[in-house]
């Protein structure tokens, strides 16, 4: 066969490509694991030089297909043909050699190494740091000017914001020579303007004659930014699209099968007692950077207070000092009226508190537990798990068995390793422990993180049934849209204080500004 | 990171994958044997024949499982709440005062069955009772537990050197160890368990520690995936984080888990103290606590895994002693060459022949 590749001295691709054959072509794909049937003889073209996005809901079988792209797990049955040429890939070191780069959701950078000694990583090429770290950063300022992927290359990787740490990652691939490049949920955790900047990057790439494979849950971005989209449902390729000639209506059916709310519904909220008040508190963070500055405001039963801000203004740690997992460094917290210093998280539940986490990963789940031990994190000393010191296995499966079956988990299975679910349903777990409990104070940060549309607007209804019946919600989400399509009241906040409140019409303009520090 | 979440079946996972890391130790330990001219393969059958190969082999095997059990139910436990004990060893040690100091209060006036609780308990609490500071230290102070156990073992050893010396030894005699206990603070021997195999233990000192063992080996399961605490635990072993927002109290799990440990490792001393020397000697430890280590390790922490991975480091050592015997040119260093094979093999490169065996197996589901 001819060859469509060769590389330069360097070793980087130079293609020789006849924009006829398919940067990538996915033949017949399928994957099971065990019972589930996770990709379905999935065909799947994408032309060199596009932006092509994918979309389906949660469990559908998106990252399981981009992960026999990388290697990381092989297809039972099936071809990938790069470039026109069918290439086996074993495992992410064939991947790279394909050209193929990914950006992961959770990203693998070395926390405390710089970014240059992340790019470096595992591509010295030759036993002498320093030279090659040289070389490295001389073609990093290329890549960098290049494709606008402005990073200080001498930073340390935990001190970046995400975004940042994102664009080391992109970084990473190119500078390993990728031609193809895959996003598994990119945005999730950036606020809109390093999404914006992101996706500014991404149009650059793709006009050098990069090829973009795009997952994501936000059908806004997939409007914006793809050129063609594909839907998966169930584990099967569904439908494909140019993006120029669908729209999100469509789109969202195609997903789940059905017609999708797309806006919130909700009647007027119906204040009633206080139930969270806090007052003049600051929280400092680990480095002793105070965080959260003398806020005080209060929550009532019957009311959905949000909070708007860019994300890493406070809220994270207003959220962690309220559910006591950070302590203050003053100020006075009430949950239903009781003073809750020195409580515990778990004493804090007793009071009628639960607790969404912004981060699941580190805190709403243990991964490695089965499915039903996790429905129970945090509420496992409760008697209806278990009498005495026993724990009443049956008992718990069963409730783990309803929750699964009135969330729509997927695969219904408590017995599955919880890192073994798709990222949406592991959402979902942790939404249905802790709405089930029926509190008297609700407070979530990001509830709709990596979710897809039709869970997103049950989630959401199941938030406004819950103020509904009574209870009082703080909401944190870097969704603009979320907070003020669920909120009663908004505040926002900006570096650790409340700069403001508002109703919940008030304009995105203003929200903006407000959360930008420039208008009170 | 490219095969290590591909998930393979439990036969694979458990099975086969340990089997031939042990096979892998044996070759190479086969290789060390023929290195210094000896015949592997006769080796291999002096180790078989004198760990397996007659009722007394068995008994002494099986007297060290019993205290490798203990051990590695001990790492296991502290294993699980996420704290490296390395101080079984002297949690063992100190645990022999208590279990001697109940049979010495109590040998002249009841049979063993009524001393044997007391001696339970007071092995268990003194062992607990070594692991505390420790415990303490690591909970409220974040003073790491390797550090301090290690330094514990020290302590441990200079302090039961000390009052055996001048404290329990019998006046006029000149070995540093307590008198011997009468047969009501003893553990009687199981020739009856023996027997119902047909076996005859002869001298081995195989003893009722070793149904004790058992009965821990299932309250280890039921403590660690059958209640509160051990959720908590394993909550907090596996992530600190999901923890505290879970509320697990820290302080209070890990003083727990450490204690837990610290008293099964001072079971280990109703074996060696009770049931075979009736009495309490100097160092009768003899490194079974670092072996636990091993155990743990190969025994994934959980009670059936250590229960095979005691029987096997119990045929090593009854089965190497054996083999230095008979086979005078491998020498004792040479045997303890052999267990450090096992334990790089079996332990420490568990993950080493992972990926080739996902490829295989990939490969083999595949067509
Ligand atoms: N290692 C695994 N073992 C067992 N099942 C798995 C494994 N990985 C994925 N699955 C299952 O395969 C299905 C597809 O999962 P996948 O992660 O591809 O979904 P997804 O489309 O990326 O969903 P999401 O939008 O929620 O991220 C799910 O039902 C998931 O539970
Ligand atoms: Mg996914």
């Amino acid at each position: 066969m001819r060859p469509l590749h060769i590389r330069n001295s360097k070793g980087r691709r130079l293609s020789l490509d006849p924009s006829t054959v398919p940067a990538i072509e996915l033949v017949g794909i399928d994957k099971k694991f065990g019972p589930v049937h996770a990709n379905k003889n999935i065909n799947l073209g994408v032309a060199k030089g596009t932006i092509h996005g994918i979309i389906g809901e949660n469990g559908a079988g998106k990252s399981t297909l981009m992960s026999i792209l990388y290697g990381f797990y092989q297809a039972d049955q099936g071809e990938i043909r790069i470039g026109g040429r069918p290439t086996v890939i074993r495992d992410s070191q064939a991947a790279i050699a394909a050209g193929i780069g990914m950006v992961h959701q959770h990203f693998m950078l070395v926390e405390n190494f710089t970014v240059i000694e992340n790019i470096t990583l595992g591509v010295e090429g030759g036993p002498l740091l320093g030279q090659s770290v040289d070389r490295a950063r001389v073609e990093l300022q290329r890549l960098e000017k290049e494709y606008g992927l402005e990073v200080d290359p001498d930073a340390v990787i935990e001190e970046l914001p995400v975004g940042a740490q994102q664009r080391v990652e992109i970084l990473k691939a190119l500078y390993r020579g990728a031609e193809i490049l895959i996003l598994d949920e990119p945005t999730g955790a950036l606020t809109p303007a390093e999404a914006d900047h992101l996706f500014n990057v991404l149009r650059i790439l793709r006009d050098q004659g990069k090829t973009i494979i795009l997952i994501t849950h936000k059908l806004r971005e997939i409007m914006a930014i793809t050129d063609t989209v594909s839907v998966m449902r169930r584990g099967e390729m569904v439908a494909t699209r140019a993006t120029a000639e669908t729209t999100v209506e469509e789109l969202a059916e195609l997903m789940v099968g059905r017609r999708v709310l797309l806006r919130v519904e909700k009647g007027e909220a119906n204040p009633g007692a206080v139930l969270l008040s806090v007052t003049n508190l600051t929280v400092k963070d680990s480095r002793g950077v105070t965080m959260v500055d003398n806020v005080s405001f209060e929550v009532k039963a019957g009311e959905i207070v949000g909070i708007a801000g860019v994300a890493g203004n406070g809220q994270s740690e207003l959220l962690e000092a309220i559910a006591g997992i950070r302590k203050p460094t003053s100020g006075e917290i009430l949950i239903d009226g009781q003073p809750v210093a020195g409580l515990d998280a778990s004493r804090r539940r007793d009071l009628g508190l639960a607790h969404i986490p912004e981060d699941r990963h580190h805190m709403g789940l243990v991964l490695k537990f089965e499915e039903y031990e996790n429905s129970i994190l945090g509420y496992h000393r409760d008697p209806k798990y278990g009498r005495g010191a026993l724990l009443d296995l049956d008992a718990i499966r069963a409730d783990a068995e309803e929750k699964i079956a009135k969330y729509d988990i997927r695969p219904p299975n408590p017995r599955l390793k919880t890192a073994n679910f798709s990222g949406g349903n592991q959402q979902k777990i942790v939404v249905a422990r802790e709405i089930e409990r029926d509190p008297k104070l609700l407070i979530v940060g990001q509830p709709t993180r990596g979710v897809d549309v039709g869970a997103i607007e049950f989630i959401h209804r199941r938030i406004i049934e819950t103020r509904d019946a009574g209870k009082a919600v703080l909401l944190v989400s870097v969704e603009l849209d979320e907070v003020r399509s669920l909120s009663d009241r908004i505040l926002v906040m900006f570096a650790g204080r409340i700069v403001g409140e508002k109703t919940s019409d008030a304009g995105e303009q203003t929200l903006g500004l407000m959360m930008a520090g420039i208008a009170a | 990171m490219t095969t290590a979440s591909v998930p393979l079946p439990n036969w694979i996972s458990y099975g086969l994958i340990p089997l031939l890391n042990l096979m892998l130790a044996f070759f190479f330990s086969g290789l060390v044997v023929w290195a210094i001219g000896e015949n592997p393969l006769k080796a291999l059958n002096f180790l078989i024949q004198g760990s397996l190969g007659r009722g007394d082999a068995i008994g002494f095997t099986l007297f060290y499982t019993t205290s490798f059990i203990f051990t590695g139910l001990s790492v296991a436990v502290a294993f699980h709440a996420g704290l490296f004990n390395i101080g079984s060893e002297g949690q063992a040690y100190v645990g022999g005062l208590g279990a001697a100091l109940a049979a010495l209060a109590l040998d002249h006036y009841v049979p063993w069955y009524v001393t044997m609780p007391f001696a339970i308990a007071g092995a268990a609490i003194f062992g607990a009772a070594w692991a505390l500071i420790p415990a303490w230290l690591q909970a409220k102070r974040g003073s790491h537990v390797v550090i301090t156990t290690i330094m514990f073992n020290f302590i441990g050893a200079a302090l039961m050197v000390y009052l055996l010396v001048n404290v329990f030894i019998v006046p006029g005699k000149m070995a540093p160890e307590t008198r011997t206990f009468l047969p009501g603070g003893q553990l009687p021997k199981l020739d009856w368990l023996m027997g119902l195999f047909g076996l005859d233990q002869g001298p081995a000192p195989f003893n009722v520690s070793f149904l004790i063992a058992l009965v821990m080996c299932y309250l280890v399961w039921l403590l660690i995936w059958r209640t509160k605490l051990g959720y908590e635990m394993r909550t907090l072993g596996i992530s600190p984080s999901a923890a505290i927002y879970a509320g697990v109290p820290y302080v209070r799990t890990v003083i727990i888990a450490m204690l837990i440990s610290g008293g099964l490792a001072g079971m280990m001393a109703l074996n060696a103290v009770n049931g075979a020397a009736a009495r309490l000697q100097v160092e009768f430890v003899a490194g079974a606590g670092f072996v636990g280590i091993a155990v743990s390790l190969m025994g994934r922490s959980h009670p059936v895994g250590i229960i095979l991975a005691a029987f096997l480091f119990g045929i090593l050592y009854q089965g190497g002693a054996d083999l230095s015997f008979e086979m005078p040119s491998i020498t004792r260093d040479m045997i303890v060459v052999i267990q450090g094979l096992v334990i790089l093999f079996a332990g420490a490169l568990e993950y080493m022949l992972r990926p080739t065996v996902v490829r295989i197996y990939q490969q083999f589901v595949k067509a």
